[in-house]
């Protein structure tokens, strides 16, 4: 076992790809957060004075607040005065401009990154909304897409140019009040991204966003709102990557989701935030929430997340299913490695006849790492015929890590079907010798084993992110064999 | 082609291998028999790089290199094949993933080029065939959910695809029914040529029917006892171990399988 072990501990531990840093010059504001530094964000972002007077609510209503205690999670008070709410590169001033005029050092760090931003460059048919820091610093293709009447474009940028549709859907899906990290958000959000289908739109393309959080000492609290009307298609996809750092940064989102009746939204995250070094030290705190609220009948949200990264994660993608015959998803893989931590897993609330939900969750843990599944399952007394499968499998790589699940399942309503499996399984020895044994490296094996742990999932992401997921898996483990 | 001279080895501070000498030479097929716990899969895995034995003495000659120095991908890739004796099974991996990792890696391994898709898929149809198995069965998780005989079948169907150097059987026939035992036959004697080796564990002369070993082993107590052709099998069949070691305990039907 032994033997073994150490070729797990080995390939468990590859280095973070991303965690270089762009030199640029910003526009930060002090350390600290009051009622003011709330209304500098807000006079920044040239908002309108309902907005602010929103951000101050929120503000108001997070001091009255703590931070949730319930979470399998581990690390010291986050001093909340000693952090910078706001940080854009000053060449990004005067908002999003057109490509050419980005600072090409900008261009250039997303190139790095993997993600081209000039449109020829682009892979065949995903527009990216490129966040850095603070600000959205480039959209594609949004030309194009506003041709079939679809609206893609920075946060900031739709609360000037769509006033009406932010007033009408922030915070419709995750209130103000819904938990501290959202109150907190909702008080400093910076920037993200919003994207409106029109009814009976099929969206032509991927939309996506990347997030960057590129400077020290700064939180990242970005707001994506998509709003997808009657019978319209969109499938959306989140990526995210931060320098190493041995500071910890804070990056707490928001994201709602409002389905209209048979319209679908299948939203993808791959969240590769630093994690932190191998003794713990650094990397991000993922403290976000993520909701979705299927409010016609035939709705449909689908949350597939691949978590690899962050020191911390703390997240709960959820669907509130109102419409009748809504369909709620979830298909998740996490990965803890060395001192990571993650406490994820879904909310699925029936309130509509004849709705199902499906919840999909792998958790892999090698190295320290911490891994919790917490989930709940609620039928309301409405919910007739309600459904709800859930099968959720931890599988350990070696012999310091832990996995746990919390399933929670409250039903009022007694002709529903909930259905709960879940299992435990390890890496053997046998089988890493078995699949050496067959001219596979020991890094290869492993990458197979995980691989094979996590199709289920991996085969509701879209193709080119299915690829990538995979190969971030093979090198988030690298150094759990030896 | 491989040479094991005086190879001693130790599992948690206990003789399990108390000097082994074997020659094989390529185009031979030896047979290994023995009373259960004598030391044949564990010399199987030796051979193969299994972690978690300690070698205490001798050496081990494999195409001129010294095979103990090697890790086991690298052997594999080098032409080592072993048949387990308990095929694992590998949740969520299908099995023409794995054949096809494997066969690319040893190919890699020589300087050829990958197997494309096309070529790939229409080479294990044709072994399935051969194999008589359902070709569902490439689409299936490794091993989940085989029966025994199932999984033995897939161990020499991956033999096959690899066309080993030198392959080694652990028991492969344990387990099978006469259908199934005609078959393993026939995908091992379709690999015989001049320049490859087999050393066959067994149990039984049953395999050696179908199979005709070159030569025959006995191993008792971390120990080659005796060798001999063919007839030795036969012999032993007919009055066990005991004759040999002496010793009551070795009688064929006692001890515990490893
Ligand atoms: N991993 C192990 N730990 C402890 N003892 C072992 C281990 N592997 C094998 N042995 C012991 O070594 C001896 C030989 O086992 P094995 O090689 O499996 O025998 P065979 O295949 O001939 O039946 C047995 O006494 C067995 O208990
Ligand atoms: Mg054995």
């Amino acid at each position: 076992m032994s033997q073994s072990q150490s070729t797990i501990d080995e390939i468990i531990s590859k280095d973070y790809e991303h965690g270089f840093e762009t030199l640029l010059e910003m526009d930060v504001i002090p350390r600290g957060l009051s009622e003011d530094v709330v209304r500098l964000i807000s006079a920044k972002k040239n908002e309108p004075q309902w907005l602010l007077e929103w951000r101050l609510a929120a503000y108001r209503h997070w001091l009255t607040m703590t931070p949730p205690e319930w979470a399998n999670v581990h690390y010291p008070a986050i001093d909340y005065q000693d952090m910078i709410y706001y940080a854009a590169p000053k060449s990004q001033k005067d908002g999003p401009k057109s490509l050419d005029e980005v600072d090409p050092e900008l261009l250039k760090t997303y190139e790095k990154l993997g993600i081209p931003l000039h449109e020829r460059a682009i892979l065949a048919g995903v527009a990216v909304d490129a966040v850095f820091d603070s600000v959205s610093v480039a959209t594609t293709f949004k030309d194009k897409l506003s041709e079939v009447g679809i609206v893609f474009c920075s946060f900031s940028e739709a609360v000037h140019t769509h006033p009406e549709l932010i007033k009408q859907y922030l915070g419709s899906v995750v209130p103000v009040g819904d938990n501290f990290y959202a109150a907190l958000n909702s008080a400093v959000f910076s920037d993200g991204s919003f994207c409106y289908i029109p009814p009976g739109v099929r969206c032509p393309m991927e939309l996506s966003t990347y997030f960057r959080i590129n400077a020290k000492n700064t939180g990242q609290f970005e707001r994506t709102l998509i709003v997808a009307d009657a019978g319209a298609y969109v499938s959306y996809l989140e990526g995210c990557t931060a320098p190493m750092r041995d500071e910890n940064q804070l990056h707490a989102a928001v994201v709602e989701l409002v389905a209209m009746e048979k319209a679908q939204i299948k939203y993808s995250t791959v969240q590769n935030w630093y994690p932190g070094d191998k003794e713990g030290k650094g990397g991000i705190y993922n403290f976000v929430t993520k909701r979705g609220d299927c409010r016609g009948d035939y709705a449909k949200i689908s949350w597939t997340q691949v978590e690899t990264g962050s020191a911390i994660t703390w997240k709960y993608p959820s669907v509130v299913l109102k419409g009748d015959h809504s369909v709620g998803e979830f298909y998740s893989v996490a990965l803890t490695n060395h001192r990571q931590q993650a406490d994820t897993g879904t909310k699925m609330i029936h309130i509509g006849r004849n709705t199902k939900s499906t919840v999909v969750s792998k958790g892999i843990s090698a190295g320290f790492g911490q891994q919790s599944y917490r989930g709940l399952v609620r039928v309301a007394k409405s919910a007739v015929g309600a459904r709800n499968y859930t099968q959720c499998d931890s599988l350990l790589l070696g012999d310091k890590c832990q996995a746990h699940t919390f399933p929670y399942i409250e039903v009022k309503q007694p002709s529903a079907t909930v259905e709960h499996e879940a299992s435990t399984s390890r890496i053997s020895e046998d089988q890493l010798f078995f699949c050496r044994q067959r001219g596979l490296s020991p890094e290869d094996a492993v990458s197979m084993i995980v691989n094979g742990f996590c199709k289920e999932v991996f085969k509701e992401l879209p193709m080119e992110f299915a690829v990538e997921a995979q190969k971030l898996l093979g090198v988030s483990l690298e150094g759990s064999v030896g | 082609m491989l040479h094991i001279k005086d190879l001693t080895a130790e599992v948690d501070g206990k003789p399990i291998l108390k000097g082994i000498n074997l020659t094989v030479n390529a185009g031979e097929i030896h047979a290994v028999m023995g009373p259960n716990g004598s030391g044949k899969s564990t010399l199987a895995s030796i051979l193969a790089g299994r972690d978690g034995y300690e070698i205490t003495g001798g050496s081990v000659m494999y195409q001129g290199k010294d095979l103990l120095d090697m890790p086991a991908e690298d052997r594999a890739r080098d032409g080592v094949f072993l048949a387990f004796q308990y095929p694992v099974e590998i949740p969520g991996v299908s099995n023409i993933y794995l054949l096809k990792a494997a066969v690319n890696a040893r190919r890699r391994h020589r300087g050829m080029q990958e197997l494309d898709a096309m070529d790939f898929l229409s080479l294990v149809k044709e072994k399935v065939r051969f194999m008589e198995m359902d070709e569902k069965m490439l689409y299936r998780a490794v091993n989940e959910g085989f029966s025994g005989g199932e999984k033995k079948r897939n161990e020499i169907l991956q033999m096959i695809m690899l066309e080993p150097t030198l392959a080694l059987l652990d028991e492969t026939d344990s387990g099978l029914d006469i259908d199934a035992l005609k078959v393993v036959s026939k995908g091992v004697n379709s690999l015989r040529s001049p320049e490859r080796a087999m050393i066959l564990v067994t149990h039984y002369q049953r395999l050696l029917d179908y199979i005709t070993p070159d030569y025959v082993h006995v191993l008792s107590a971390g120990r080659i006892i005796k060798s001999g052709g063919p007839e030795l099998a036969l012999e032993l069949e007919r009055q066990g171990y005991a004759w040999l070691t002496g010793d009551q305990k070795d009688a064929p039907s006692k001890g515990v399988a490893q």
